[in-house]
């Protein structure tokens, strides 16, 4: 696949480009989902391709193709350099990349089952066997299984010198049952909603989520919630389970601190950031017990965003965004790193797959857990008052990422340390900076799970890329709950 | 690229690798680029060229889908074994017809408007530029500063099966899309149209800067229910969240809104909206995931839902259903998904009726006492799947209207609104016509006058 990479590099140098990179995609995915007992989906991709990116007349330019003979490659690399040539026409200044060092390196995500080995017959017994147990609780009116794998090989060459070979696999796999009757519809999902829990890791993370246990529970949840009560409209403490936290962190945080975002580079779509590059090491973003990373080293764990380089040969970093809630870093990458006077890329350019250009995305943006031991029955029997809201349902933030508002599945309340009656369409809203410094509460280590979120949409064209969040359970104080139902009852 | 008659080659070289009772092809070829800009200059550019040949075989009852875009001789064997393997392994689907043939395609098939222009087709990078370059004069002229996308594209697709079903059909896409940007305020254009030729690239830029030196200084109003005006974009991107629910399969699932609401009176009487892919505005393929025609459908008739759409096996489902009586007409309408898939089938050719009495967005605007105009709204997602309550923002051009004429910009609203409201209180449309927004595919839609559209916060700018 190098030889491939070099065609490419060549014909870039030879036609005046001052950089370029090359990445080779060979991407094999499936899928099976079931619903009520049949098969909903059942497929296998693949895909292999070559993208190059160049700088010329300093500017960017890219250029994709599933054909790996030499002329194609060839023409793919000439293209590129032909698209570079004409962004020049509409530039202020060159393109300056902050340097790094070239890497030659091979990786491979650590699984224990390669889940391409296990047979489609297993996945579907055990999908089948979920779907029963959900079926077997009366009033459940749909139940619907997943199951994904994703092995993603490439390699990286730049005309720096940098050859990386990667190995990545993600798994996935979720269930969820639906409740309808007469005038409303109501669903639980497990272990968390988006298709279920996906980390980057091998066949054993379908061992470990207790599937088959907890399948009865959740059938039983969505059809007492058509008899739940609706959840009051207030402003309550509320409690977070670690998938909804999340959640959270992702829309408002993860989104804000890309430093493109910030720089305008996604202000026609995606959106801009209230994190103007004043604000750096100034806001209080959240409350001293806020302490958030992006991580994307193999010790954080098996998260979406794990890797050994980024997609421009940038290693794997920790970059510290939120310390006892002040604001200390944002995402980068070797173009916008100088514009906050980093002397490195912070290594997270990447890209859905090899036809699509890189960009900055999150990793694993994370929020450490509290250094005090607190599980979570401790946490709520500490709370006075409040309710506790589980697994998102609904998510909307504003394109700056001050307003939000969110949805859960189910929710209870809370009373003098205890969880009470069950709550039903539970939704709180708030703005970003508000919300993080009302934190006031987050469990210790042993609550806390990488949660993964496998689509998460950027870019033009768009791009779905998974991104990894580690969380534990917390409390936030004075949150506004049950907006969106106000005007609508 | 391939053409035509090479696609038919490579699904013979498939159909004699497979030993399958059935065997179907999807082909489907693009060519796509796109010119992105911010802060005033081009920053991102790219070009993709792919292909994808997805294979779904039948062992009695059984069925799964392979794809791929290595189209040698060894990448065919391998995703014809692969689609036969994992079919082999499901269970008998009782429900699983045979595919369609080449008689169910033609009698079905429909004649749309040709969709394949040489000059979308032919778009340099250079001619983007050229693009780009009027849009940011425009940014200068008004001293702001203009983000967006100027693309082009080109597919060709077709269907093919061991029954004869053969199917084709090539299009090109072109887009425009402009933010512009003040101190303060933005401005939003986007439009899209098989032609590039019908885009004017400095209009919309006109449009999207004066909207943003319009909204400066933007002021905040308490949130509450208000008259909205909403621009085609903004009505496209919320009634979008309902269309998925249109389909037999869903009602099926009972994951529909429309459970039991078949035939009532749902919307306002103004409302008629079909489905209609040969509708001069319109785009798309023909044909369905299964090569069956998409027919011209009348959805909801005066605020009446009236039809839903099926594919060829939820229509057979439904007719055995428990709920066959409640539905409207049962039969294969030509909106099917590529099968094995969870959804079934939904409409997305969507055309809304127009009016008797059509009024143009400053006449909505003349004839409202106390209201909001929004062009354009974000981030729209679904909080309760049976009253159809979906949340979102406001973005981009928001203005507050007051004595018939707009006052001042705003600060940006979140609202939480049911489409089943909103539907039912649309007190003006204009003409519909062609949109395109962000959160669903694009449609003919209107501008609508909506009276107490239900804002519940507001945000910071």
């Amino acid at each position: 696949m190098y030889d491939i990479a070099s065609w490419a590099l060549n014909i870039g140098a030879l036609l005046g480009a001052s950089y370029a990179d090359v990445r080779i995609g060979d991407d094999r995915q499936r899928a099976l989902s079931t619903k009520n007992g049949k098969l909903g989906s059942a497929s296998d991709t693949e895909s292999l391709g070559i993208g190059v990116r160049v700088i010329a007349d300093g500017a960017w330019g890219f250029a994709a193709s599933e054909d790996l003979n030499r002329a194609a490659v060839e023409a793919t690399a000439a293209q590129a350099v032909q698209i570079a040539k004409a962004s020049a026409r509409l530039k202020q200044h060159d393109v300056y990349l902050a340097p790094e060092k070239p890497s030659t390196a091979e990786w491979t995500t650590p699984i224990v089952i390669d889940p391409f080995a296990v047979s489609v017959e297993q996945n579907l017994a055990l999908l089948i066997e979920i779907d029963a147990e959900l079926r077997s609780v009366r009033g459940v009116t749909l139940a619907e299984t997943n199951m994904n794998f994703r092995r993603e090989q490439q390699w990286f060459a730049s005309s720096e010198g940098s050859k990386i070979h990667q190995t990545k696999y993600t798994s996935g796999v979720g269930y969820a049952a639906y409740a309808f009757a007469g005038s409303e519809i109501q669903k639980r999902s497990y272990p968390t909603s988006f298709g279920g829990q996906w980390q980057n890791k091998g066949y054993e993370l379908v061992d470990e989520l207790k599937l088959i246990e907890n399948a009865r529970r959740v059938g039983e949840e969505a059809v007492a919630l058509l008899k739940a009560d609706q959840c009051p409209e207030g402003v309550f403490d509320v409690i977070l389970d670690g998938s909804q936290l999340a959640l959270q962190i992702h829309e408002s945080v993860g989104h804000p601190i890309e430093l493109d975002r910030v720089l305008g580079m996604e202000a026609n779509f995606a959106g801009t950031s209230f994190l103007t590059l004043d604000k750096l090491r100034s806001l209080r973003y959240g409350s001293e017990l806020v302490n958030i990373v992006a991580d994307a080293r193999e010790e954080h764990g098996p998260g979406l965003g794990t890797f050994a380089f980024d997609e421009e040969g940038v290693a794997a970093q920790n970059t510290l965004i939120i310390t006892n809630g002040l604001f200390t870093g944002y995402l980068s990458s070797r173009e916008t790193a100088p514009m906050i006077q980093a002397a490195r890329s912070g290594g997270t350019l990447r890209a859905e797959a090899w036809n699509r250009l890189p960009i900055i995305r999150m990793t694993n943006v994370s929020i450490l857990p509290g250094k005090q031991p607190l599980t979570h029955e401790q946490l709520i029997a500490g709370t006075d008052s409040g309710v506790y809201l589980e697994t998102n349902r609904s998510w909307s933030i504003d394109d700056k990422r001050y307003n939000f508002q969110f949805g859960t599945e189910i929710g209870w309340e809370i009373k003098r340390g205890k969880r009470t009656r069950m709550l039903k369409n539970p939704s709180y809203s708030g703005i970003t900076t508000e919300f993080w410094n009302s934190m006031n509460a987050i469990c210790s280590r042993e609550e806390w799970v990488l949660w993964g979120i496998p689509h998460c949409g950027k870019g033009q064209p768009q791009q779905v890329m998974g991104t990894g969040h580690g969380a534990a359970p917390a409390r936030f104080r004075g949150v506004k709950v049950g907006l969106a139902y106000r005007g609508n009852a | 690229m391939l053409i035509r008659d090479q696609n038919a080659e490579l699904v013979e070289r498939i159909r004699k690798y497979s030993v399958a009772d059935e065997v179907e092809v999807i082909v489907y070829n693009t060519r796509n680029a796109l010119t992105r800009f911010a802060n005033n200059v081009i920053h991102q550019n790219l070009a993709e060229e792919n292909v994808a040949v997805s294979v779904r075989t039948v062992f009695a009852g059984r069925t799964a889908r392979a794809t791929t875009n290595k189209i040698d001789d060894e990448g065919l064997k391998r995703v014809v074994e692969a689609s036969e393997r994992l079919a082999r392994v499901q269970h008998a689907d009782p429900d699983l017809l045979p595919m369609s043939d080449a008689g169910e395609g033609s009698r079905s098939a429909r004649m749309i408007p040709g969709r394949h222009f040489a000059r979308t087709a032919a778009l340099t990078p250079e001619l983007r530029a050229e693009m780009v370059g009027r849009i940011v004069a425009v940014a200068e002229k008004h001293r702001l500063t203009a983000a967006g996308i100027v693309s082009n594209s080109e597919t060709a697709e077709g269907i093919f099966n061991s029954r004869g079903l053969s199917t084709w059909h090539t299009q090109t896409a072109a887009e425009i899309s402009i933010t512009m940007l003040g101190t303060d305020s933005s401005g939003w254009q986007k439009a899209s149209s098989p032609d590039v030729d019908t885009l004017d690239a400095a209009a919309l830029a006109e449009t999207a800067a004066r909207k943003a030196v319009e909204a400066a200084r933007p002021r905040e109003i308490p949130a509450g229910k208000y008259t909205v005006i909403l621009e085609p974009a903004a009505v496209l991107d919320l009634v979008g969240f309902m269309f998925y629910d249109f389909g037999g399969l869903a009602i099926l699932d009972r994951r529909s809104f429309l459970n039991d609401r078949v035939g009532t009176q749902l919307f306002g009487k103004n409302i008629n909206i079909w489905d209609d892919v040969a509708h001069p505005l319109q785009s798309g393929s023909p044909f369905d995931g299964e090569g069956i025609g998409r027919q011209k459908l009348h959805l909801v008739d005066n605020g009446v839902v009236r039809r839903l759409v099926y594919a060829r096996g939820t229509a057979a489902r439904m007719q055995r259903s428990e709920v066959k009586d409640k539905v409207g007409p049962i039969e294969p309408t030509g909106h099917g998904f590529p099968l094995p898939n969870e959804v079934g089938e939904a409409p997305m050719n969507i055309v809304f009726g127009a009016t008797n009495n059509p009024k143009t967005v400053d006449e909505m605007v003349a004839s409202t006492e106390r209201g909001i105009l929004a062009t354009r709204l974000w981030y729209i997602r679904e909080v309760d799947p049976y009253e159809k309550i979906v949340t979102g923002m406001t973005r981009d051009g928001t203005f507050y209207v007051e004595g018939g004429t707009i006052r001042h910009g705003l600060r940006n609203f979140r609202f939480n609104e049911s489409l089943i409201h909103l539907l039912s209180n649309v007190e003006a449309m204009g003409t519909p016509v062609r949109a395109s927004g962000e959160e669903s595919f694009d449609m003919v839609v209107p501008a609508m006058q909506v009276g107490d559209f239900n804002f519940t916060e507001v945000t910071k700018f």
